[in-house]
């Protein structure tokens, strides 16, 4: 079965690395093949900027996200120009303080403040961490083992433990939304 | 051993297509690399940097791209394997001394990660827009070998035979690879050191009184004598005879020359040149494309399979020397051939001239996105129509 | 009656001789002073690459029997930076022209002189592009004639001195051909230093830059060069223009700093240590 992944926001909310964390996760930690992109403007930092992860257990041969299974929108703008490519089936999560005009959608929806929980903890560049565990228990679709090893060994050394709690802080948050739903 | 294993980092790596090309360098030897930031494959030297040290080569960043192609020339005749890695504005510069280094049967290797063009264009995008500048860039009659990897694992791949064909032949070798391919990240495997095959250039087998550095073998290629090895010889970008001397104003030596520099490539065309055919035998439509559109092409093939269309792809690995014979079997077998290239019409002319009477469709596409597998689809119905 | 041989039969490649250089022109000079240099350093010619880019002098390369390399236009310093980082063995001269090495190598002349690349760059500064007819370029004297200024020059010219001696060159030195001796004991000492050297020779032209300015024959030139000379030793290199009267000579920088390839694979050597260390 096909996976396809889009991380969506600016530069500087570690857009690029969420994705790579995931395909990571899902290729090196756990059994599939899994290819992720990115396209990003001039800017290094500000610029809208996505990355695009597609998860089989097939040999991956379009390496692009066409129609996702799962949005994940870190800006108003990355919501605005990629809410209509969800699957129908899909799942989109957002940041509500970042993604503040929504509109209707038959994808699952579920609002993530993951820059606000992130502030919680002291650093709101952890926010992508956030969502991450967020994405883990509200998809189910990447083991969390796999998911956390991934984090570790992709952040930069001495912020294990902050990326960590982040990610932890993010999982039990997903939980409580499936909960509620 | 411990260097070797510094050299090759055997195992599985998820990893980004411009820093597998810098491990695919490392691992075929290349210990020299002189280049000049640019997007999008300023990763390739952002790696060398790194990397190079640990094993005792060197990086160095030159003050733009002219200069780097002539060091890396210059490297390369001290007796070290050598490579540059640019995209589109720096390969306009390189390819001034790629024809000194043609000239001169200078093997080293030259990336060349495609942004959009013309001019700076976009460059964080991808494009396939350097495919005839790698042939007709440089002035003069020359061939290139150019090659087109499709993923992370075959940019590693390739770039290993890059430096083997630049070897072999004496003669740069260019890898023509795009954005994405140099961007994306993906599982790569790198085997054993041993398992992977290194190939060197010639060298001379008679004692310096007797050499002439550019007398050639049966095979066109002459051996080569480095610098500091007691050959005492000369090098010249203008026409020369076979012991190197410059040879100005004789037609015969021109002649002589240019061609046996050309052919050294056209008649070891069947060696050199590598595709690769998928469900080509009952095909009735073929897609041709090379680089990251033939991941789409492969995917539209497959949906074509299942609604019924016999359709095959095929993928030229080597650009050039542009594989006519291959092209032209195809071509044979089919009803219609579909060109997919992200750029507004390059190698789409050497496959019509290959496909003689059979008719080609080309698919362009500009900009971000390679070509949706849908839009393939539909491009083949057409053709069959 | 026995042949008696060239000093410098064994340096120079007979093949390509006679030279394509014209009467009174000064590369003869040059490459007489720069065999000389090497043969009295007793330097091993195996070990010697002598570089080149385009014009007359771009020829020396291939009339000097060490292992030699003729380049592209102006790419002669980058090559040679090639050649020395990826064999530091290698002793690697660049001797070419004021317009391969100023005009369209500028760039690389002075980047190499910043890193101090350790080359050895001798100019033959004739003032002209010869080899193309004697077009202007960037040495050529203001109100100079040339065949691209046919009512005198306007372009203020490159001083090569204060040039590399700000670019960083750790010798920096100017002879014309009437100094044979000084200029080489200059290439001699050039040849000895560590890091980038530079020598500016002032050349005669006289079949093309003297036709179009009054001196017609070689020993015109030298006249002019003769008369206008004065050597100031470690004057100031922003002081030493070079007009119709006054051509100041000498040796203008020496100093000591690590080269570029001493850093680098310096570097590389604790990068190995550590990696060493490393792996226990």
């Amino acid at each position: 079965m096909r996976l396809e992944i889009r991380v969506a926001g600016f530069g500087g909310q570690g857009i690029i690395r969420t994705g790579l964390m995931l395909a990571i996760a899902a290729c090196i930690h756990g059994d599939k093949n899994a290819v992720q992109t990115q396209s990003y403007g001039p800017e290094s930092r500000g610029g809208a900027c996505k990355s695009e992860v597609v998860i089989s257990d097939e040999k991956i041969d379009f390496p692009k996200v066409v129609d996702p299974d799962v949005l994940i929108a870190m800006s108003q703008e990355a919501y605005d120009m990629y809410v209509d490519t969800v699957k129908k089936s899909g799942t989109i999560l957002l940041d509500p303080d970042l993604v503040q005009k929504q509109k209707a959608s038959s994808s699952r929806v579920f609002k993530v403040p993951a820059t606000r929980m992130a502030e919680q903890l002291g650093k709101t560049i952890v926010a992508n961490v956030v969502m991450l565990g967020a994405f883990t228990s509200l998809t189910n679709l990447v083991s969390v083992e796999a998911l956390k090893k991934s984090v570790l060994d992709n952040v930069p050394k001495g912020t294990e433990k902050l990326n960590l709690a982040a990610f932890e802080k993010g999982y039990a948050y997903g939980k409580r939304l499936l909960k509620e739903k | 051993m411990a260097e070797k294993s510094r050299a090759v980092l055997t195992g599985k790596h998820f990893m980004q297509g411009d820093i597998a090309c810098a491990e695919g360098a490392i691992a075929a030897g290349c210990r020299f690399f002189a280049g000049y930031p640019i997007t999008p494959a300023t990763e390739v030297a952002e790696r060398m940097a790194r990397r190079l040290p640990e094993v005792k080569g060197v990086y160095v960043q030159m003050e733009d791209e002219l200069a780097s192609m002539a060091a890396v020339i210059g490297a390369s005749y001290a007796g070290v394997k050598s490579m540059t890695a640019t995209s589109g504005p720096g390969f306009s510069l390189m390819v001034e001394n790629l024809g000194l280094a043609f000239m001169t049967e200078t093997p080293c290797v030259l990336v060349n990660i495609m942004r959009g063009g013309p001019s700076t264009g976009q460059p964080t995008k991808p494009g396939q827009q350097d495919v005839m500048q790698a042939k007709w860039g440089s002035h003069g009659d020359y061939e290139i070998i150019a090659l087109a990897p499709s993923s992370v694992q075959e940019i590693f791949d390739l770039t290993i035979e890059a430096f083997n064909l630049s070897e072999t032949y004496r003669t740069p070798v260019v890898v023509l690879a795009d954005e994405i391919v140099g961007h994306m990240r993906e599982r790569v495997t790198i085997p054993e050191a041993d398992e992977i095959t290194v190939i060197d250039r010639k060298k001379p087998r008679v004692p310096p009184g007797e050499f002439a550095s550019f007398k050639p073998d049966e095979d066109l290629v002459p051996p080569m004598a480095c610098f500091g090895e007691g050959y005492r010889f000369h090098a010249t970008g203008l026409t020369h005879d076979e012991s190197g001397r410059p040879s100005t104003s004789s037609a015969e030596a021109q002649q002589k020359l240019v061609q046996r520099l050309c052919d050294k490539i056209r008649k070891n065309a069947d060696k050199i040149v590598k595709t690769e055919r998928t469900m080509l035998e009952d095909a009735e439509v073929a897609v041709v494309a090379y680089g990251i559109t033939s991941r789409s092409a492969l995917s539209a093939v497959q949906k074509a399979r299942e609604a019924g269309i016999k359709a095959g792809l095929f993928r030229p690995i080597t650009l050039w020397p542009f594989p006519d014979q291959q092209v032209s079997q195809v071509a044979k077998k089919v009803d219609a051939i579909v060109v997919l290239e992200m750029n507004y019409g390059q190698l789409v002319r050497e496959v019509e001239r290959a496909a003689k009477e059979t008719p080609v469709i080309f698919l362009s596409k500009l900009g971000e996105e390679p070509h949706k597998p849908a839009e393939i689809l539909q491009a083949m119905r057409r053709a069959l129509q | 009656m026995s042949e008696e041989l060239h000093p410098f039969e064994t340096f120079l490649r007979k093949e390509m001789i006679p030279h394509i250089w014209c009467d009174g022109c000064g590369n003869g000079i040059i490459l007489n002073s720069y065999l000389m240099a090497l043969k009295d350093l007793n330097i091993d010619f195996n070990k010697v690459v002598t570089v080149a880019g385009i014009g007359c002098i771009g020829r020396v390369s291939g009339y000097t029997k060490t292992d030699s390399y003729h380049t592209t236009h102006g790419r002669a310093v980058a090559f040679a930076t090639g050649v020395k980082l990826a064999n530091p063995e290698l002793k690697v001269a660049v001797i070419s022209g004021d317009g391969d090495l100023f005009a369209i190598g500028g760039n690389h002349f002075i980047h190499a002189a910043r890193r101090n690349v350790n080359l050895q760059v001798i100019c033959a500064n004739n003032f002209t592009y010869g080899m193309t007819g004697g077009q202007y370029g960037p040495t050529t004297p203001l109100d100079a004639w040339t065949s691209t200024t046919p009512y005198g020059n306007v372009e203020h010219p490159f001083n090569l001195i204060h040039l590399a001696a700000a670019s960083g060159a750790v010798y920096v030195a100017r002879w014309t051909t009437l100094h044979v001796r000084r200029l080489t004991e200059s290439i001699k000492k050039a040849l000895q230093k560590e890091g980038f050297s530079f020598i500016e020779v002032i050349t005669p032209c006289p079949e093309i830059y003297g036709r179009y300015n009054k001196m017609r024959t070689g020993i015109d030139m030298m006249n002019w060069f003769r008369k206008a000379s004065e050597i100031r030793n470690y004057s100031d290199p922003a002081k030493a223009e070079i007009t119709p009267e006054r051509i100041v000579l000498g040796e203008f920088v020496d100093i000591e700093k690590p080269s570029f390839g001493r850093l680098l694979h310096g570097m590389t050597a604790k990068v190995q240590e550590k990696m060493k260390r490393g792996n226990r």
